[in-house]
């Protein structure tokens, strides 16, 4: 079934210079896998659209149940350069948790 | 067990943080961070206009503040705060609260050095864009190499109740009372790791005290009164994270989490000036209440290379709002916008980027945004960066006349134009280490 992220999982993000990286965790380990498989950088990136114009990279931390991903020429400039009022991308973490994910029963049941 | 506390994640946080620390608990270490990588050029201009100045100015009022509890309780402080000009703030410190006894860290700022560094070959390109430093050398305004935790354990070596950093890493300011009690190393790299990571967890203050917490944040408790973090570490590179007992927030493995994530690149390889960190072999566990034990901590060599914080005029910017009131809110702003557009095109102005937001609809999330089709209202808010200041200051210009001369219901202008500001932009480069020479002065 179609979930939305943020059942699963919390995150928080921030800025390095252009890039912004989102920290995505599982709220219970065991669902990791689930995280793993669904949210990849391809749909990390194909979600935020004209938002994020460069690469997504993707990291696995599987002892914390959390990804980390690192969006390029993501925040308009960054720094002091952007014109936005999120400059620093602190938002962008809430937003990500909208993005709908497939997952069966038994995997969500705890 | 050594108990280090971060009262101050970045220069502007609560005043009142460090004041509590002090007094509501048991520390033994206070660690500061005031600089971020813009920080550095505005210091350079303060201190351009006054060589007595430079520095965080926040600092010295808190030491005189905290003065007696300092000496009461034996609490050691490590900062930060002296950006461009460690000497003058250690006087003022001194000036202000005569009993303490100051080290500062010098050898981080390389700004007049860099000619120096290019005529030896050394190309200090841009590491985002590639381009060499040479490209922008006339428009620097601070060069500082970021130096690592072992100057600053020197400095409380030599006895000084405050050290006075420049730009160090805002780790550096947690691992270091490690390294000076423990007596680590420089080739003990899980120690040195372990040390690094209790203090990227703790460098942003009480964001791994429930603050800015995404995760159950309506339930977090007292945030008026957030308990800012304390590190508990053990000389094996162990330890904790917790708060002082009684105070509002909470320091839990989901909390701990979200931090441990925060401005996180690579995770096998958080590069600093003493190791690099290997965030995939943390182990945390719950400890009872507001508490997360953390161990399993690996780390590799350190780096040849040190990177520079360089900052450099770039241009100029301005952001103007209007707001518009329902009904068609969105659509009036809408049509705002295209009207100033329309009117720049006129005057002929070129700027590098127009960025436009409506606020209340799209301005923090963009094209995933959830649908508002009908806000109550909605502010505009259009910026303009370039390199001509002129064509700036002409676009803050070309909101306001919108109220008398655009659609209906314009307001929200009551601050008028808006300014016009510098951007200084930041260069990340690398150096070879052996060029950074830090040494340590106490002052009298």
């Amino acid at each position: 079934m179609k979930i939305p992220l943020s059942r699963i999982a919390h995150a928080r993000s921030g800025d390095k210079g252009d890039m912004s990286n989102i920290g995505v965790i599982a709220f219970d380990p065991r669902h990791y896998p689930v995280l793993a498989r669904e949210v990849t950088a391809e749909r990390v990136k194909k979600f935020f659209g004209e938002m994020v114009k460069g690469q997504v990279d993707r990291y696995e931390l599987p002892n914390l149940g959390a990804l980390n991903f690192l969006m390029h020429e993501a925040l308009g400039g960054g720094g002091t350069l952007s014109l936005r009022i999120d400059a620093q991308g602190k938002t962008l973490g809430a937003a990500l948790l909208r993005l709908e994910i497939e997952a069966s029963e038994s995997e969500l049941g705890s | 067990m050594i108990r280090i506390a971060n009262g101050q994640g970045f220069w502007g946080d609560w005043l009142e943080a460090p004041v509590r620390l002090v007094e509501q608990g048991p520390i033994d270490y206070l660690a500061l961070d005031y600089l971020a990588e813009i920080t550095m050029s505005i210091l350079q201009k303060q201190k351009e206009g006054d060589p007595n100045l430079g520095y965080a100015r926040d600092f010295p009022p808190l030491i005189a503040r905290i003065e007696r509890r300092l000496r009461e309780r034996d609490i050691k402080v490590i900062a930060n705060a002296g950006g461009v000009n460690p000497i003058a703030c250690a006087r003022e410190v001194r000036r202000l609260a005569p009993s303490v006894k100051v080290a500062v860290v010098l050898g981080d700022d390389v700004f007049g050095r860099l000619d120096g560094f290019l005529a030896a070959g050394h190309v200090m390109k841009n590491m985002d864009t590639g381009e060499p430093l040479s490209a922008i050398r006339g428009r620097i305004l601070s060069a500082n190499a970021y130096i690592g935790a072992f100057p600053l354990a020197e400095a409380l070596a030599a006895g000084a109740d405050v050290v006075i950093a420049g730009r160090c890493t805002d780790t550096a300011l947690s691992l270091a009372p490690m390294i000076h009690r423990f007596g680590w190393k420089p080739e003990e790299w899980d120690k040195l790791a372990a040390g690094t990571i209790a203090g990227h967890i703790v460098e942003c203050g009480a964001q791994c005290t429930g603050g800015n917490c995404q995760m159950d944040w309506q339930r977090i408790p007292d945030m008026a009164n957030i308990g800012y973090p304390i590190i508990e570490a053990e000389p094996d590179g162990r330890f904790s994270i917790t708060k002082h007992q009684g105070t509002g927030g909470r320091v839990s493995v989901d909390v701990v989490k979200e931090q441990l994530l925060y401005e996180l690149g690579d995770p096998k390889n958080y590069i600093t000036p003493d190791c690099v960190a290997d965030f995939t072999t943390i182990q945390l566990k719950d400890g009872g209440p507001d508490r997360v034990h953390v161990s399993g901590i690996r780390g590799g060599p350190r780096p040849e290379m040190l990177k520079l914080s360089i900052a450099y005029s770039y241009g100029w910017k301005a952001i103007g709002m209007l707001v518009y009131s329902s009904p068609q809110a969105l659509a009036k702003s809408k049509a705002a916008d295209r009207i100033v557009r329309e009117r720049l095109d006129q005057l002929g102005l070129k700027f590098e980027e127009i960025y436009t937001e409506f606020f209340g609809v799209n301005a923090c999330h963009g094209p995933v945004a959830v649908p508002n089709p009908d806000p109550p209202e909605v502010q505009l808010r259009i910026g303009v960066r370039g390199q001509d200041r002129k064509a700036v200051d002409r676009f803050t210009r070309e909101l306001i006349p919108l109220v008398l001369s655009g659609p209906p219901t314009g307001t929200g202008f009551g601050d008028g134009r808006p300014p016009v500001r510098e951007v200084v932009a930041y260069w990340p480069a690398l150096i070879p280490r052996e060029l950074i020479q830090t040494s340590v002065e106490v002052v009298e």
